[in-house]
């Protein structure tokens, strides 16, 4: 029966039949539009991009490297680093905890949480940044008792953590949510009429059925971590070699007429820019292999 | 094992999905939940699988007489086939049937070795001897189906529950994996709940058929019981071709209509098309007039359709290829149609 069914299904196949001409436009029609795709994409991204890296080497490679033996620049990297180590993760916690019960379980105040997930989305990051300054800063509602304790959110890291945080919020759920309904409850029903626990599920079945789903959202997450400026911003204090991160750093140099500084340190994002979207490129097509197979 | 249902009811919102359904099982039967989508089949039987909960208060699910309705799915010990399979995409073949075993507790889990033994023994018991290690994603629904049987199998469930796990197939492959489940079941004998829309794959294979409608369970019968008999006009139009007619009592002269005393006046007549005759004007037969409009006669019967002279209703009938050459009619003839000795029904006889 089974070899009937392959043959059956080969017999099926459509034959291969060529683009019928009726679906091409003119010649001319097509290259002008390619041409002004081609202009646009040069002008708005490749054009800046290459800015960067030009303006970083204009003073050669040791002026470029000099930009980096410097005790606030490498400050400013750590800080950046230590960020995304922490809004990452957690996110990534959040992201698979909310993603798994809004998809797989229904209760009271789900749409509630939906819409909550895209907050940081719709609210502009400066806003973020000044809802902490609100809360945690000496003029806020736990400013006082912070003080009192001796313990500093705004103007510190852990500010710069929550804002980071904050603005990252979504994109691992965001990411997940869409991809883990499509999937339906069905294969998590079959592993536990087969007799496994809920936790089994999870990492035997949910977490694998939608791996690469989860690290492209992880590096979405992660490149908006290290790239966001407007809510660490407000809430960093700009303190040298001590509250600056990567793009607060580039601003301060880029005020101090110091652009090949600037940009060789800029093009530090540039490169997490390209790296993230090879990545991302990369796991679309297993993502698609994936869903092809299945 | 015996499965009994009392009393279920079950609501989602504002729907219904089961009004205080009862249900036996006898072991080591295969048994059909038949219905139209929407009659509550699917839940009925992902309530008995512990993958829903009847509403609070209501009814109870005995397995072999022991009460499992606060049981969880994965400790009532019943394998079940989902219609879309739901074969771990991830997963090779061998790894699928494996993964009841797997997850068991470490000190009930048995050793590799047995693991593999067992595995391979499914997947030859389920003509899958070769693949392995292939990925659900590269075997036919066929295949997958079977797959997922063996997976269900692995944990040597007391009850087989299968929700319609031929309806994502094709025709041919439809029939054929049924007929072998139907084999394979007198094989190992294991109580089987299976649910179907397609009433012709209920009364091939199953041991019972419980024909579900609106919530509720209409009849429980063997197949032929169920069609010979059906209980309430959904049965009869549900279980194939049906005429329902106007005006029974015309037709009480030309043959036997089953509980004479109770044609109403307004009683409707419903009769299968295998149960009318046909014979020619001139045979001097008694019957009711017709005239002769079409016939279909691709297929081992011949079907005809007629239109009465005195109601204007179309009625079918089928008849055998040399029945129709030796009526010897052409189109627009007009032939004399009469009830064959058997089933006809009432319609307000059960209502």
């Amino acid at each position: 029966m089974a070899s009937a069914t392959v043959s059956n299904l080969q017999r099926h196949r459509p034959p291969a039949t060529s683009q019928p001409k009726v679906t091409q436009d003119p010649a001319w029609v097509r290259w002008l539009l390619t041409t002004i795709a081609l202009l646009f994409v040069g002008f708005f991204l490749l054009l800046p991009l290459g800015a960067v890296f030009a303006e970083a080497f204009r003073r050669g490679i040791k002026a470029y490297f000099a930009a980096f033996n410097d005790a606030d620049a490498l400050s400013s990297i750590r800080l950046t680093l230590l960020a995304a180590a922490i809004s990452v993760p957690a996110n990534l916690v959040f992201g698979v905890a909310a993603a798994w019960a809004i998809t797989k379980f229904d209760f009271r105040g789900k749409s509630l949480l939906i819409t909550l997930i895209d907050l940081p989305f719709a609210v502009s990051p400066v806003i973020s940044g000044l809802i902490y300054v609100l809360v945690f800063g000496l003029q806020g509602w736990f400013g006082p008792w912070l003080f009192e304790h001796d313990i500093k959110i705004i103007f510190a890291v852990p500010g710069i953590v929550l804002a980071t945080t904050f603005v990252t919020f979504p994109f691992v759920a965001r990411e997940i949510i869409p991809l883990m309904q499509s999937q339906g409850t069905d294969e998590e029903h079959a592993a536990i009429t087969l007799g496994a626990s809920g936790w089994q599920t999870f990492w035997r079945v949910t977490l694998p059925s939608i791996k690469w789903g989860l690290f492209y959202g992880i590096i979405l997450c992660n490149a908006r971590a290290m790239g966001e400026f407007g809510a660490v911003s407000v809430v960093s204090g700009h303190i040298r070699g001590e509250t600056n991160t990567i793009p607060l750093h580039v601003e301060i140099l880029y005020n101090e007429y110091n652009f090949v500084g600037a940009f060789a340190i800029a093009s530090l994002l540039a490169v997490l820019a390209i790296i993230t979207l090879v990545l991302k490129s990369f796991i679309e097509w297993k993502f698609h292999q994936g869903r092809a197979e299945a | 094992m015996s499965i009994i249902a009392s009393g279920i009811t079950k609501t989602f919102g504002q729907f219904k999905a089961l009004n205080n359904v009862d249900l036996v099982v006898p072991s080591g039967k295969l048994v059909a939940l038949l219905g139209p989508s929407g009659s509550g089949k699917t839940t009925l039987l992902r309530i008995i699988a512990g993958l829903e909960f009847a509403d609070e208060g209501s009814g109870r699910i005995e397995f072999h007489g022991e009460d499992v309705s606060r049981v969880s799915a994965g400790e009532r010990g019943v394998g079940f086939v989902f219609q879309h399979y739901a074969l771990f995409r991830h997963m090779t073949v061998f790894e699928n049937i494996a993964f009841g075993l797997r997850v068991r507790p470490r000190a009930e889990r048995p050793p590799e070795k047995k693991i593999a033994a067992r595995v391979n023994e499914l997947l030859q018991l389920v003509q899958l001897d070769d693949l392995g290690r292939r990925f659900p994603s590269q075997l036919s629904g066929g295949q997958r189906q079977r797959v997922a049987l063996a997976r269900a199998l692995a944990v040597e469930p007391k009850v087989l529950l299968l929700d319609e796990p031929f309806g994502a197939l094709d025709a041919k492959v439809r029939k054929d994996l049924r007929r072998w489940l139907r084999q394979f079941h007198d094989e190992i004998q294991l109580t089987t709940v299976f649910v179907t829309h397609d009433q012709e794959e209920a009364l091939e294979i199953a041991d019972e058929v419980v024909i579900m409608n609106q919530a509720k369970v209409e009849q429980v019968g063997t197949p032929q019981e169920v069609y010979d008999r059906p209980i309430s006009p959904f049965v009869y139009q549900f279980l194939g071709n049906v005429n329902v007619l106007r005006e029974a009592s015309s037709w009480g002269t030309t043959g036997p209509i089953r509980d004479n005393g109770r044609l109403a006046a307004d009683g409707l007549l419903y009769v299968r098309p295998h149960d009318i005759a046909v014979a020619r004007q001139d045979s001097g037969a008694l019957g009711v007039p017709a005239v002769f409009r079409h016939v279909h006669t691709a297929g081992s019967q011949m079907l005809l359709t007629m239109e009465l002279v005195h109601t204007r209703e179309t009625v079918e009938a089928e008849i055998s290829r040399t029945e129709l050459a030796e009526l010897n009619i052409k189109l627009n003839d007009l032939v004399l149609l009469r009830l064959r000795p058997s089933h006809t029904f009432q319609h307000d006889y059960a209502i």
